[in-house]
């Protein structure tokens, strides 16, 4: 009886210490990091999947399941749809609109930026240079108020609109641009060009025949990016809304969670997660098409590089 | 090669938006915070020119943060949701950024892209997961009730300080581990061989090698999650919605919006900015230190 116990014993403490060891795992890689780095890794992405799953909801709960519903709250009911409920509908489009201008206008701007105060040496380019770099580190809430302040007292021709909307998106997502371009400035230097010019091109023909298709690369990851920064902004969008018809995305989904949200906000959400995702996988296809003669062999190193560069905020 | 012309022009365009909407505006909430308030309608009156300032009103609102007084509660809060958040962050962050810097070799791709994803998903989007997890009947409570842990799970959306940490901690954990991941990529492996062939155990390696050299990996990243974290407002308001857990954020966001004193609130912005400043110029010193100390 007792030796049985004892044996018992033995045996769970045998069996602890071989857990033990296993996650330590003294003589290969510490399993402790590969558990939490998987932890972290599903469980960063694991309640977006389920907040994706509410969106096909059959019944009108976000967070009991009730079944299966493919099309109920993205164009089948009739009222609460996201396709028929006319603010969820604004909302995507006001988004989409804001995107789309913010990154028609920062990207231009923020290229010649960039290659301006890379290339500038003279009065006044070391204070436009840490200007610059501002707007990364200053709180959103920050830029927000002041905005809304300065639009309220002093710009005061512009109101409160998808005009100062753009505006305030253009100022933020600058110089993310300048910093992408000109990191890709620095990793290609000046020999292309300096090549160039010897071989008797203008100063504009090496812009637009050297320079430009160099800086491809980093122009469509400026574009994601700013596509990115814009659709996710809440605080910038927020203090200079006008109201209902300036609702984004983001509004939407922070009025719905403090009243009673219906899977419809889940679904308008999720929608813009398929857009991004559908525009990552494009982006990432064309990269490597871009980038093509620049790899040594295609293969891990080109995801790793692409994933740099977007990580690159 | 190009005219001298060229690049300043090149730069004009971009400066001159930053000038106009960026720092224009800031002198708005200076101009705000330091102006008069009119008489009638209580609504503030600018002043534009530094000699009008007025900072009676100012000071008032600074003393607000007096221990005791009407902010100093909020500003009490606010440090420790932060502390909290981050230094978790940290612990979570810092293995994960370790462990696919060094270890991770076949995964390292499909690891990078699961900690790249969040940044594709939007903010509130992954916060009204967090709602739709944290609701009574979510999958959160039905879980905790099924396995016993507690029969009576807490309410976790009004005014729950452990749901706004939780839902900070994973609103602003990505933005920490890239920035590691890319200091502890930079960390010369060599010197780590040295260690160990010179005799230091693992462990010794660790903590008087790597641990040292990504000191500054480590600050800078804090500083990259702190400064937003304390201005945040909408992750107390979307996940509890209740004066018990607002965070200076909150309070700017209430003088503003339906809230009766603007100048108010663009005082406290400016000390906001004010005290960040403050940790921003900490890190920039600390991060010249740490360049003179270690000869490259």
């Amino acid at each position: 009886m007792t030796a049985i116990a004892v044996g018992s014993a033995s045996a769970q403490r045998s069996a602890l210490a071989r857990a033990r060891a296993w996650i330590a795992n003294p003589w290969g890689r510490a399993r402790f990091l590969v558990v939490v780095s998987w932890a972290y890794a599903i469980s960063s992405i694991l309640p977006v999947i389920i907040a994706i799953q509410f969106s096909f909801n059959s019944g009108r709960s976000v967070s009991a399941w009730q079944g299966f519903s493919l099309s109920k709250w993205y164009w089948g009911d009739p009222t609460n749809s996201v396709w028929h409920d006319s603010t969820l509908q604004n909302a995507l489009l006001q988004s989409m609109k804001l995107a789309g201008l913010d990154m028609a206008i920062a990207t231009p701007l923020g290229v010649l930026l960039a290659l301006g105060l890379a290339r500038w040496r003279g009065y006044g380019s070391g204070a436009s240079n840490f200007l610059m770099l501002f707007p990364l580190v200053t709180p959103e809430i920050v830029m927000g108020v002041s905005l809304y302040l300065v639009f309220l007292y002093l710009f005061t021709f512009i109101h409160p609109s998808t005009l100062a909307q753009v505006l305030g998106h253009v100022t933020f997502s600058l110089s993310y641009v300048v910093v992408i371009i000109r990191g890709r400035l620095f990793s290609i230097g000046r020999q292309y060009e300096e090549a160039a010019a010897d071989l008797g091109a203008t100063p504009s023909e090496t812009l637009r025949l050297v320079l430009l298709p160099l800086l491809m690369p980093a122009i469509f990851s400026s574009l994601m990016i700013v596509f990115a920064i814009s659709i996710d902004d809440f605080v910038i969008s927020q203090w200079l809304s006008c109201g209902g018809a300036c609702d984004t995305i983001p509004i939407r989904i922070y009025s719905a969670t403090r009243g009673a949200p219906l899977p419809s906000v889940n679904a308008l959400a999720a929608i813009m997660v398929y857009f991004t995702l559908a525009a990552l996988v494009s982006a990432y296809l064309l990269f490597r098409y871009l980038t093509r003669g620049e790899r040594p062999a295609a293969g891990a190193h080109g995801a790793t590089s692409m994933v740099g560069d977007m990580g690159a905020f | 090669m190009y005219p001298k012309w060229l690049w300043p022009v090149f730069a004009i365009p971009g400066v001159f938006w930053l000038l106009m909407l960026f720092l224009v505006p800031f002198y708005a909430v200076i101009g705000v915070a330091f102006g008069g308030v009119d008489p009638i309608f209580q609504s503030p009156v600018p002043a534009w020119n530094p000699l009008q300032w007025n900072f009676d009103s100012a000071l008032n609102t600074l003393q607000g943060f007096l221990p005791g007084r009407e902010y100093w509660q909020v500003f009490l809060r606010t440090a420790e949701y932060v502390a909290i958040s981050l230094a978790s962050c940290l612990l979570i962050g810092y293995p994960v950024a370790y462990y696919i810097s060094r270890h991770a070799k076949k995964t390292k791709g499909i690891l990078l892209v699961l900690l790249i994803l969040p940044f594709w998903v939007s903010y509130l989007m992954r916060m009204l997961a967090w709602v739709n997890l944290f609701s009574p009947d979510g999958y959160i409570d039905k879980f905790l009730i099924w396995s016993g842990i507690a029969p009576h799970p807490p309410d976790w959306l009004n005014g729950n300080p452990v749901s706004v940490i939780l839902a900070l901690i994973y609103g602003y954990i990505p933005y920490l581990i890239l920035p590691l991941l890319a200091a502890l990529d930079r960390i010369d492996k060599s010197l780590l061989e040295a260690a160990r062939d010179l005799g230091a155990s693992p462990f010794r390696a660790f903590f008087h090698v790597t641990l040292p050299l990504s000191k500054t990996g480590i600050l800078g990243a804090s500083v990259i999650i702190a400064l937003p974290m304390f201005g945040d407002y909408y992750t107390p308001n979307i996940i509890s919605g209740s004066p018990r857990t607002s965070m200076l954020g909150n309070q700017i966001d209430i003088f503003f919006h339906g809230g009766p004193q603007p100048s108010v609130g663009a005082a406290l912005t400016l000390f906001l900015s004010v005290f960040l400043g403050i940790l921003m110029i900490y890190y920039m010193v600390t991060i010249a230190k740490a360049q003179k100390e270690i000869p490259s």
